[in-house]
């Protein structure tokens, strides 16, 4: 008969490569809750609601001009420099959010994680979605600001590549997300790395050409007297090629290299794959570590 | 078809390890990854004691599971008991994939939906609706699914006047009563149920047993339920396993198995007469003549609680108390020598001495007993000896009607009787 036919097991040798995606397909609906849960309750009893959304990079980029353009000085060509700050600051937020929101996945979700099983992954995707709905909000922002330059007579236009914006943007989720899956993985048995985050990031946006060109970042970090060179410290970057091709493709400005985007993609997609391995891998087991 | 084998469990077994997680898992984490790599097996899953919370082990690691198995035909409903920590919780977070097995396996033919408690992940700022479909999505159903039924949870919760209110000006028994809703209305093929009907009203849980036994009967699904309330159980179960120390200890028909599940005694903390001058051991029977001892007494049962005297008693001794309190060391009832009317007489060495109550008084929950002993005139306490007794009150359906009563609706359970004149 159908003795040895069962629906599924559960057993504790699992398979790293058994990712199960015909699962999170079937719970797609849940993902879409969880978006609007995020949506609805985010700004709840705040009085300027989701005006953060916008108040946040304006004031960055303003602090950014003034330290970076006017103090520092810092040039950026023809285009205004707070208009420079903002499109990389934009690009950057979307990546900041996406990593540090799911890098705590397991730890803020212990609670109902230990009581009912759906697809783990379910809860990183949903927050880089609705991430993303806040990133298209911060680019209406960017368009109006864009507007209001060109008809202040700047000329600058946005380049072809434009096009590629909605890649641009699946590559800084997908990176923010496989990152945030390893770390978010890892902080289960060793909470260090939640410290780690909050100022690794910073940091990085430092090394990320946010504020400044790629090639003057990396013309700066050679010195010929003295014969160091740490320009690899922005080759090496994946963040650092995409937000200057952002600026490329939306500003027509700045660098953009063949090298410098396949290199992205390849470390995006092997980030995004190794993340999804060690996420699959400790879901199964981490309410006992955590 | 019914009668089909749904649900097997195969040598299943978890380990845990005890302490805190801090540098020493790092070393065993590194250790584990050698082995693994030279294919060898996890170098601590060989070792571990058993999951006796009493007594102090020698191994840092646990056994929370112990080579568990059964199996569950389909449309049965199977009831898990077993006192705390005998890894019950354990096994329904196996048995819903909230954990994993260390060995062993659970093969199933049908969809497992799990309640391990109601109400998981309702968000307080949103509405009952918005509440409604977002925990049917985590319990696993599709939009559609609760779509359709959606008129039903909402009739079933009672909830109507307050569906489009934000959650968190619901009383927490309405919380509960629409949570319960979404998850009455799953329809998976075995349903594991943790002891969510603890909460709320008396109504309410009538009508979620009511609504669990059409689940089984009416619609021939198959029920895995873990429960304390042996009223509850004795309604819904055709089959129970007892579940002690990891093990399964016994399995069989409900009846039998509820009955055994009472006479069944837990070790108290050993050492508490170590340090006592007077007395040797106290132990609580229910019956005169088996004197078994146990840690389990009925609401309206009979009790007798047996205090042994040591070989050597330093001074005359005529006057016993046992109090007993709840949880919180708040006395609920006392018991004396000098409250008995008939009692006198001085207790000699390594004598016993029993003290019969006809009726347990006290409504389902834990107790313990202090046991105070000394001289009766003038009236002195000699010793105390602090929780020396520990045992469950349980209800095995006092009422008659499958209610029940907490300590929250007070201490005593008391019949009356009440007529239309």
């Amino acid at each position: 008969m159908q003795k040895d036919k069962w629906l599924f097991e559960i057993s504790p040798r699992n398979n790293l490569f058994d990712l199960n995606l015909k699962e999170v397909w079937q719970y797609r609906d849940l993902l879409f809750l969880f978006v609007k849960r995020d949506v609805i309750t985010l700004y709840k009893q705040t009085i300027l609601g989701p005006l953060w959304y916008l108040i946040q990079p304006l004031f960055t980029s303003v602090i950014f001009t003034l330290v970076f353009n006017n103090i520092a000085g810092i040039k950026t060509g023809e285009i205004p420099p707070f208009l420079f700050n903002l499109a990389g600051v934009t690009i950057w937020n979307y990546f900041k959010e996406c990593l540090t929101a799911t890098s705590d996945t397991f730890k803020k979700n212990e609670a109902i994680f230990g009581k009912v099983y759906f697809p783990r992954v379910i809860m990183p995707m949903s927050i880089v979605v609705s991430n993303l709905l806040k990133f298209l909000i911060q680019i209406f922002i960017f368009l109006f600001f864009y507007i209001y330059f060109v008809l202040k007579g700047f000329s600058i236009a946005p380049n072809v590549y434009v096009l590629f914006l909605p890649v641009l943007v699946i590559l800084m989720g997908m990176i923010g997300l496989g990152l945030g899956m390893i770390i978010s993985s890892m902080v289960t048995k060793y909470r260090d790395l939640t410290f780690l985050v909050s100022f690794g990031v910073q940091l990085l946006m430092y090394l990320s050409a946010v504020m400044y060109p790629l090639e003057l970042m990396r013309k700066k970090l050679v010195n010929v007297e003295e014969g160091t060179d740490y320009s690899w410290i922005v080759d090496i970057n994946p963040i650092a090629h995409l937000i200057e091709f952002g600026r490329y493709i939306l500003l027509n400005d700045g660098s953009y290299s063949n090298y410098g985007i396949i290199y992205t993609i390849i470390f995006t997609v092997f980030i995004f794959f190794i993340g999804l391995l060690i996420f699959n891998k400790t879901e199964k087991s981490f309410i006992d570590t955590i | 078809m019914k009668g089909d084998i749904i649900l097997k469990v195969e040598n299943l077994s978890k380990q845990y390890r005890l302490g805190t997680v801090g540098t020493g898992t790092i070393s065993h984490d590194i250790n584990r990854f050698f082995a693994k790599i030279r294919g060898k097996e996890d170098p601590y899953l060989k070792i571990g004691d058993s999951n006796d919370r009493s007594s102090k082990g020698t191994s840092q690691y646990v056994w929370a599971l112990n080579d568990i198995n059964f199996e569950v035909k389909k449309g049965e409903v199977l009831g898990i008991i077993g006192k705390n920590g005998a890894g019950k919780s354990t096994l329904l977070k196996i048995l819903s994939k909230v954990t994993s097995p260390s060995t062993g396996s659970i093969k199933s033919r049908g969809r497992i939906a799990s309640l391990l408690e109601v109400g998981t992940g309702f968000h307080p700022e949103m509405t009952g609706k918005e509440n409604i479909f977002l925990n049917g999505a985590i319990l696993g159903m599709t939009k559609k699914e609760i779509e359709s039924k959606f008129e039903e949870i909402v009739s079933f919760s009672g909830c109507q006047r307050y569906i489009d209110t934000p959650v968190k000006r619901y009383s927490s028994g309405m919380k509960v009563r629409l949570a319960f809703a979404v998850a009455a209305h799953l329809e998976p093929d075995i349903l594991v149920v943790d002891e969510v009907l603890a909460v709320g009203d008396a109504e309410f849980q009538k009508k979620a047993i009511g609504k669990m036994q059409d689940i089984s009967s009416g619609e021939g699904r198959t029920v895995l339920f873990v429960s304390h309330d042996m009223a509850a159980i004795r309604s819904l179960c055709n089959r129970v396993i007892i579940l002690s120390d990891g093990r399964v200890q016994t399995e069989g028909k409900t009846d039998f198995i509820i009955s055994e599940y009472i006479k069944q005694s837990f070790s108290l903390t050993k050492n508490v007469f170590e340090n006592s001058k007077f007395i040797a051991n106290v132990q609580i029977y229910v019956d005169e003549n088996r004197k078994e001892a146990v840690s389990t007494l009925f609401i309206g049962g009979k009790f007798i609680i047996e205090i042994e005297f040591k070989k050597n008693l330093p001074m005359k001794i005529d006057y016993c108390f046992v109090g007993i309190e709840d949880e919180e060391e708040k006395r609920v009832l006392s018991l004396g020598t000098h409250l008995d009317h008939n009692f006198s007489g001085v207790f000699s060495e390594g004598s016993k001495v029993t003290c019969i109550v006809d009726s347990m008084p006290l409504v389902q929950g834990r107790y313990k007993g202090l046991i105070a002993i000394g001289t009766d005139n003038p009236r002195e306490n000699k010793e105390v000896i602090k929780d020396a007794l520990l045992f469950d009150v349980i209800n095995d359906d006092f009422f008659e009607n499958g209610l029940n009563l907490t300590k929250s609706q007070g201490y005593i359970a008391l019949k009356s009787k009440w007529e239309i004149l």
